[in-house]
């Protein structure tokens, strides 16, 4: 239906058996290996009927775990973007030593497993970590908190703003930016007047990719978290306990605010891509 | 040794002097925090649900305040390891020995005896390696010499990473040691064939269960007796069926107050009240309905019916206790390594 009415020049390759095989073997594949496990998850979760699921949903633990794990990327999120458009700014348009150095310390949350970040924290955190002894002495506690989860999770989604912006402001160059300066613009004008809605879409796509990550995120949090019920877990973590107790309903009730949150955040990612390629063409 | 001996006297002494400054002898007279956390193993959050209600009635009958149990699960050996990095457990109620004992062994939170602390070795409940079959247990599966037969697939987790298989490796190894009058080349061979018909050895009891219920590989499911139970409950429609082997090993459920953190946080009183409760026969009726084995003898005569006679040995019997066994059988190129060669 949709695609009848699709403009004919869009369709300018003449049809051959080729592309069709390619379209046909694509759908499969995507029904098999993505809508077939996300429709699983909501079969599973109704399994006992809209009731069950009902409560499932509102048990005040499962409850928990999406306020938590909204919390943290509300948390996680902005710190991101600061940290993301700082580091982007200072690596686009000014030269300083290190500058490579820093690109590279940038990456590496992307090329470290989430489980190794986790560790990393405890060793540095917990009581026989680096910096524990001395914690402890002054009666702070770091690890299996809620702070803890933060943190780990801030390592692991760092990457995701500055690596969105810094490929686009690389091709922006700073041209208007020195155009600014020489008309006698501050630091802080330049920024929101030029540089701020030159990358305004870029920055939300890397916010949108940095959210998803935060809520999903399940390696680094579960070696932090302490899973402590109804206080630590997040909603990843509250699905594995719940299949572990062999509560396959429950999970997957649990797995559906998951999914549904990952929807919405997939949605804005699609608008926002519209958004930055109208960007791109101007 | 002297001076150890020297400073525990002195540590006796204080306490002795220390405690009557202390001494709460009633949930009215307690005046910590009302906040407990219960460390536990990964399969255990609905037992502990209804043993936190119990409990919390039971305490503020006797004038206690409402005490907010606050629970934490995961396999023992990362919770035991959070523990020595600072999570605050209040107690550990764990299902393997060892996890509790590095609490010792690694950071002295507890101390060497804490086993003679409560009743049964400190473990209120037990379990043993019992089997799931498919339904009307096709292969005629009836103990562990029928785990040798070619015909018969056998799944449980890998005796490398899981607690709960090696439990499984030392029933068979002591079954066949039984049957073989305490011949340990005979039980060897017997163990060797035992292993080799495992199609796959997942790192833990969860996985494994996946195995055999939704991948649908292998004849007989073999983890605690008390797990078995639970698949069976979940999984209703597919008529699994449970077998009990005529001789099992005791799988021990230690529970320990962490020390440290209570006389830290002032919660002492109430995290050994908590463990007690677990002894107590409402704690017992509790942890029969979840197919666990008990001691309290009301509480048996109830459930008679859902335990079958099964003939019990122990790690300390037969193989002189964990460390030994974990020396001879599970360290790198021991007993386990030799037989266990399709890994």
């Amino acid at each position: 239906m949709a695609i009848s009415h699709q403009p004919d020049s869009l369709l300018q390759a003449p049809p051959s058996k080729a592309p069709r095989w390619l379209i046909g073997a694509g759908i499969v594949l995507t029904a098999l290996f993505i809508v077939g496990p996300l429709l699983i998850i909501f079969d599973q979760a109704l399994a006992k009927g809209l009731a069950v699921f009902r409560a499932n949903l509102l048990h005040a633990e499962t409850l928990h775990a999406v306020w938590l794990t909204v919390v943290t990327a509300l948390v996680v999120v902005p710190l991101n973007i600061l940290f993301g458009v700082a580091a982007a700014w200072a690596i686009t348009k000014f030269e300083f030593p290190g500058k490579k150095l820093l690109l590279t310390t940038i990456d590496i949350p992307f090329s470290v497993s989430p489980i190794v970040a986790g560790v990393c924290y405890l060793l540095l955190y917990g009581s026989n970590g680096l910096f524990g002894p001395w914690l402890e002495a002054m009666d702070v506690r770091v690890m299996f908190t809620v702070p803890a989860i933060m943190l780990v999770t801030l390592f692991v989604t760092s990457p995701f703003v500055a690596r969105e912006l810094i490929p686009l402001m690389q091709v922006q160059g700073r041209d208007q930016e020195e155009v600014a300066a020489t008309l006698g613009a501050s630091g802080w004008q330049i920024f929101r007047r030029v540089t701020l809605p030159n990358i305004k879409w870029a920055l939300l796509y890397g916010a949108v990719l940095c959210n998803a990550r935060a809520m999903g995120e399940f390696g680094a949090v579960s070696v932090v978290s302490g899973n402590i019920r109804g206080q630590t877990n997040t909603l990843p973590l509250q699905v594995q306990l719940l299949y572990h107790d062999y509560n396959a309903t429950g999970a997957f009730a649990a797995a559906t605010i998951l999914t549904l949150l990952a929807f919405v955040t997939l949605i804005l990612k699609a608008w926002l891509e519209r958004h930055t390629r109208g960007q791109g063409g101007h | 040794m002297t001076m150890k001996t020297l400073s525990r006297i002195a540590l006796a002494a204080g306490l002795l002097v220390a405690s009557p400054a202390f001494a709460q002898n009633s949930p009215a007279d307690y005046k910590g925090p009302n906040e407990l956390l219960n460390v536990s193993y990964d399969v255990a959050r609905e037992l502990f649900v209804k043993v936190n209600e119990a409990f919390n009635a039971d305490w503020q009958k006797k004038g206690g305040k409402p005490i907010d149990v606050k629970q934490s699960h995961a396999g023992t050996g990362a919770q035991a390891r959070a523990i020595l990095e600072g999570l605050p457990a209040d107690v550990v109620t764990f299902n393997q020995l060892l996890d509790v004992q590095v609490l010792y062994d690694k950071g002295k939170l507890i101390p060497a005896d804490w086993q003679k602390r409560l009743p049964n070795g400190s473990s209120p409940f037990y379990s043993m390696p019992a089997f799931l079959v498919r339904k009307g247990n096709p292969k005629n599966v009836k103990d562990w010499a029928d785990l040798a037969r070619p015909d018969v697939k056998s799944v449980f987790p890998n005796p490398k990473t899981s607690g709960n298989a090696r439990y499984t490796y030392l029933a068979a190894y002591a079954d066949a040691l039984a049957r073989n009058n305490g011949d340990h080349s005979k039980a060897q061979a017997f163990v060797k064939t035992f292993l080799s018909n495992v199609p796959v050895f997942d790192t833990g009891g969860r996985a494994s269960t996946t195995t055999f219920v939704e991948r649908g590989i292998g004849d007989v499911l073999i983890t605690f007796e008390s797990e078995v139970n639970g698949v069976k409950r979940e999984y209703g429609d597919k008529g699994y069926e449970i077998v009990i082997p005529q001789q099992s090993i005791l799988a021990e459920f230690p529970v320990a107050v962490v020390d440290r953190n209570v006389d830290r946080k002032g919660t002492r009183y109430l995290a050994e009240t908590y463990l007690k409760f677990l002894y107590s026969e409402e704690g017992q009726e509790i942890a029969a309905n979840f197919s666990l084995r008990v001691n309290d003898p009301k509480v048996l005569a109830r459930h008679k019916a859902e335990y079958p006679a099964v003939k019990l040995v122990t790690v300390d019997d037969v193989f002189g206790g964990w460390e030994k066994a974990t020396k001879e059988h599970f360290a790198e190129g021991g007993i386990l390594d030799k037989v266990f060669v399709n890994r």
